[in-house]
């Protein structure tokens, strides 16, 4: 599950790691649950179908598979499996039937979501392997992500008996699972940050696994506030160093002289914000959590930067990416930092 | 990149906005995270200490931005903010939208005292008022049609909620008037009744088909949870009528003259892509809109200095071993020059690409601040910015 503020990447995050869990002879499937066909526009295809089809061949030679879940898809899905519906369910739909179940009922269109998710989790082929060896989902935000997975807890209680009853167990089952892993995505900014440490808080109450800090967008620190100080009492060598590279004549009033005044403030600027970062990291390294640190791309992110991406994930991890951020094995996400052991696990995209 | 392009575009001024007695609501739109509130915050805060009385309108602000403004209180209801310029007479008043509590005062106010108990205490009204998709949007024009109906204020701005989309605010109230009003509800709502039957004709379904539909939705939500819902609507039925007419009163009142939108962006592809659909939608509404306020856009006062010299120039000088610790830090300035003029290369590009679309919109911009804005400091130097258009000569 990848979460986070809305806009520090959630969607660019899953992609990156649909992709870099897709080790040769593997296979991941990425979900999305809001109806935004984010995952098409990032993969540069077109609209998908609620439907799983093959969107990339991974670097290490796996495939990813993705999926845009349609709630009222599922729904009708859902009640032709367990009551026979035929063609009431056109006529549910035509009265609204369908659409106020899975817009305004309290949690049904999250049952269903999370539900079509954890049965491709499940999924088994003829031989009884998994079909997947992981599914990644592009889920809802920080501020819903708590509710989103604890609704199968309400709705099991809520439905004492019955195959929604069943249904709603079995998803919570595997949402609390050591199979699961609730990866949070953040920026080095105050606000999202905040919503992390919020997130974290509520996921750990409510009993579902945390998984990794995914500090996305981050910017090289070139210099920090000892280096813009130190470089202020040397500006007359500043000016004279410019000269030497060619940028004009270091005397008062020259070009390169002139550099100075300007350069310096630029430095101050990312000199400031540079500790603003740092206080933000500190806060993240109080959560204890496995973390990893995205660039910010400068040209954007396109197919070939989400390559990048991945490629960043599976270099960083260590065992990261097929331990805590594959969420198949190990102890428990929302323990310590430090990764779980690789224990060999067939569903683990194994490293190296 | 055509200088020319840039050069025609309009200025969006905002102190002779803010100054004109007839303007009356500003509404700030756009993408999440772009800086609405710090912008409705920052337009409020400037028109207060130039003399208007003000009242702004939150959502959602971040937590220091909120205690820096007084608004500690959770009172769903303006408070005055300390702390500001009154020497022009004027006042500054905010408040942080209480999605869930303006829901219940709507209740409380059109309900006697046992209904509105009922309705409160219902499981599904819980739910419904705590977190439909499009209660935020629809309780903030609520709320602002109540501050304007107080008319305690010469100018109310109003911050917008972090939809996923910028035209959810828009769309929003009327999706939820028209839950509220549906015929489904309504269907759930009297199954039973002898009324019930000819309107269940209508959608040709037999008496069969609605218990198969009740006992269906029964058996998937749960009977308790459908009989929650017929007691819902049940004790709503007084109020259904007036949530659309209310959301039709808060639309006009958004396109009325002394009403102006502010498209809020950064200087980012999606932020932009955002706010050329809020301003293609804007004007088939037929609602007023100000002008773009671009927000943390960069600059440079070294602007004739490229970044591919400036990176060349690094380089020479980082291989230069004998250059110590000056050139060192002389590398690491030119390093950081080249990035900021490919930042601001691609932001003037996403730039012109929405001026293309849209020539006719004023723009104005505010440079970003190294750090967050996060105290009424801030807050003016943000309004300082905003007033200062063009903004300092930057690139040649
Ligand atoms: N590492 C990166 N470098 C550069 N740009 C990035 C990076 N990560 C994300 N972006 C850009 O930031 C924007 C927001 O990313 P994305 O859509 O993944 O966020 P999100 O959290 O899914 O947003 P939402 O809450 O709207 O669903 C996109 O334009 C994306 O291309
Ligand atoms: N011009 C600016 N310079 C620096 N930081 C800014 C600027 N404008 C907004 N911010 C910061 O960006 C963050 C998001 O701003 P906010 O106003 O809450 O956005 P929105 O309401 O659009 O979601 C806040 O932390 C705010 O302090
Ligand atoms: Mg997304
Ligand atoms: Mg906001």
């Amino acid at each position: 599950m990848v979460t986070g503020k809305g806009g520090t990447g959630k969607t660019t995050v899953a992609a990156a790691l649909a992709l870099a869990l897709a080790d040769a002879g593997k296979r991941t499937l990425l979900v999305e649950v809001e109806g935004r066909q984010g995952i098409a526009q990032l993969f540069e295809t077109e609209a998908l179908p609620y439907e799983e089809r093959k969107i990339a061949v991974a670097p290490g030679g796996g495939e990813v598979f993705a999926l845009a879940i349609d709630a009222e898809r599922a729904l009708l899905d859902y009640l032709q499996m367990f009551y026979k519906l035929g063609s009431a369910g056109r006529a549910l739909r035509k009265i609204g039937a369908i659409d106020f179940a899975t817009t305004i009922a309290p949690g049904v269109r999250d049952v269903l979501l999370t539900g079509k998710a954890c049965e491709a989790v499940r999924r088994r082929d003829r031989a009884g392997a998994f079909v997947y060896d992981a599914v990644v989902m592009d889920a809802p935000p920080t501020g819903r992500i708590t509710r989103f997975l604890g609704v199968n807890d309400e709705v099991a209680g809520l439905a004492r008996v019955g195959p929604v009853h069943h249904q709603a167990q079995a998803v919570m089952r595997v949402l609390k699972s050591p199979e699961t892993a609730v990866h949070l995505v953040t920026l080095l900014e105050e606000m999202p940050v905040q919503e992390t440490l919020d997130g974290v808080a509520e996921l750990r109450g409510a009993g579902l696994p945390v998984g990794a800090a995914v500090v996305n967008l981050v910017r090289p620190a070139v210099l920090d506030a000892a280096d813009v100080t130190a470089a202020d009492g040397v500006r007359a060598e500043l000016a004279e160093a410019f000269a030497t590279a060619g940028l004009g004549g270091a005397r008062r009033g020259g070009k390169a002289q002139r550099l100075v005044d300007p350069l310096l403030r630029q430095a101050r600027e990312h000199a400031e914000r540079v500790t603003l970062e740092e206080r933000q990291r500190a806060e993240i390294a109080a959560l204890d959590l496995p973390t990893l640190e995205l660039p910010l791309l400068w040209d954007g992110v396109d197919l070939a930067g989400l390559y990048t991406l991945a490629a960043a994930l599976r270099a960083q991890d260590g065992h990261a990416v097929t331990g805590d951020l594959g969420g198949s094995s190990g102890g428990p996400g929302g323990g310590p930092s430090g990764a779980p052991d690789d224990d060999g696990d067939e569903r683990e995209g194994a490293g190296a | 990149m055509n200088p020319e392009v840039l050069r025609d575009v309009p200025v969006l001024e905002t102190d002779p906005l803010l100054d004109d007695p007839a303007t009356r609501i500003v509404v700030c739109c756009g993408a999440g995270g772009v800086g609405k509130t710090t912008s409705a915050a920052a337009l409020g805060l400037r028109a207060a200490e130039r003399g208007r009385k003000v009242v702004v309108l939150t959502i959602d602000p971040a937590r220091r931005l909120a205690q820096s403004m007084g608004l500690t209180e959770l009172d769903n209801t303006p408070r005055r903010v300390p702390g500001i310029d009154t020497a022009r007479g004027g006042e500054l008043h905010a408040m942080m939208l209480d999605m869930k509590r303006t829901f219940d005062e709507i209740v409380e106010a059109h309900a006697d005292a046992d209904r509105a108990r009922a309705i409160l205490d219902n499981p599904f009204y819980q739910s419904l008022s705590a977190g439909f998709a499009g209660t935020q949007e629809y309780m903030a024009m609520e709320k602002l049609g109540q501050l304007r109906a107080r008319d305690a204020w010469d100018l109310i701005i109003v911050d917008t909620p972090p939809s996923r989309s910028a035209l959810d605010f828009l769309d929003a109230p009327g999706r939820l008037g028209s839950f509220l009003d549906g015929r489904f509800i309504r269907l759930l709502a009297a199954p039973a009744k002898a009324g019930g039957r000819a309107g269940l004709k209508m959608f040709s379904l037999g008496m069969t088909g609605v218990s198969m539909v009740t006992g269906t939705l029964g058996k998937l939500l749960g009977t308790g949870m459908l009989r929650d819902v017929q007691t819902f609507v049940a004790a709503m039925d007084t109020l259904f009528g007036g949530f659309r007419t209310r959301a039709d009163a808060t639309y006009r009142l958004l396109q009325a003259p002394g009403t102006a939108f502010l498209v809020v962006a950064a200087p980012e592809r999606d932020a932009l892509r955002e706010a050329a659909y809020f301003v293609e939608r804007l004007h088939a509404d037929r609602m007023p809109l100000a002008g773009l306020l671009l927000n943390r856009v960069h600059g440079s006062s070294a602007g004739e200095l490229s970044a591919e010299r400036a990176l060349a120039a690094a380089e020479t000088l980082e291989e230069d071993a004998d250059g110590g610790a000056p050139h060192r830090l002389a590398a690491g300035l030119l390093t950081l020059h080249a990035e900021r003029m490919r930042v601001i290369a691609r932001e003037r590009r996403m730039r012109d690409r929405f001026t293309a679309l849209h020539p006719e919109v004023p723009v104005a911009e505010v440079a970003a601040l190294p750090g967050d804005v996060h105290d009424l400091a801030g807050l003016r130097d943000i309004g300082d910015l905003l007033a200062a258009q063009p903004p300092v000569p930057q690139q040649r």
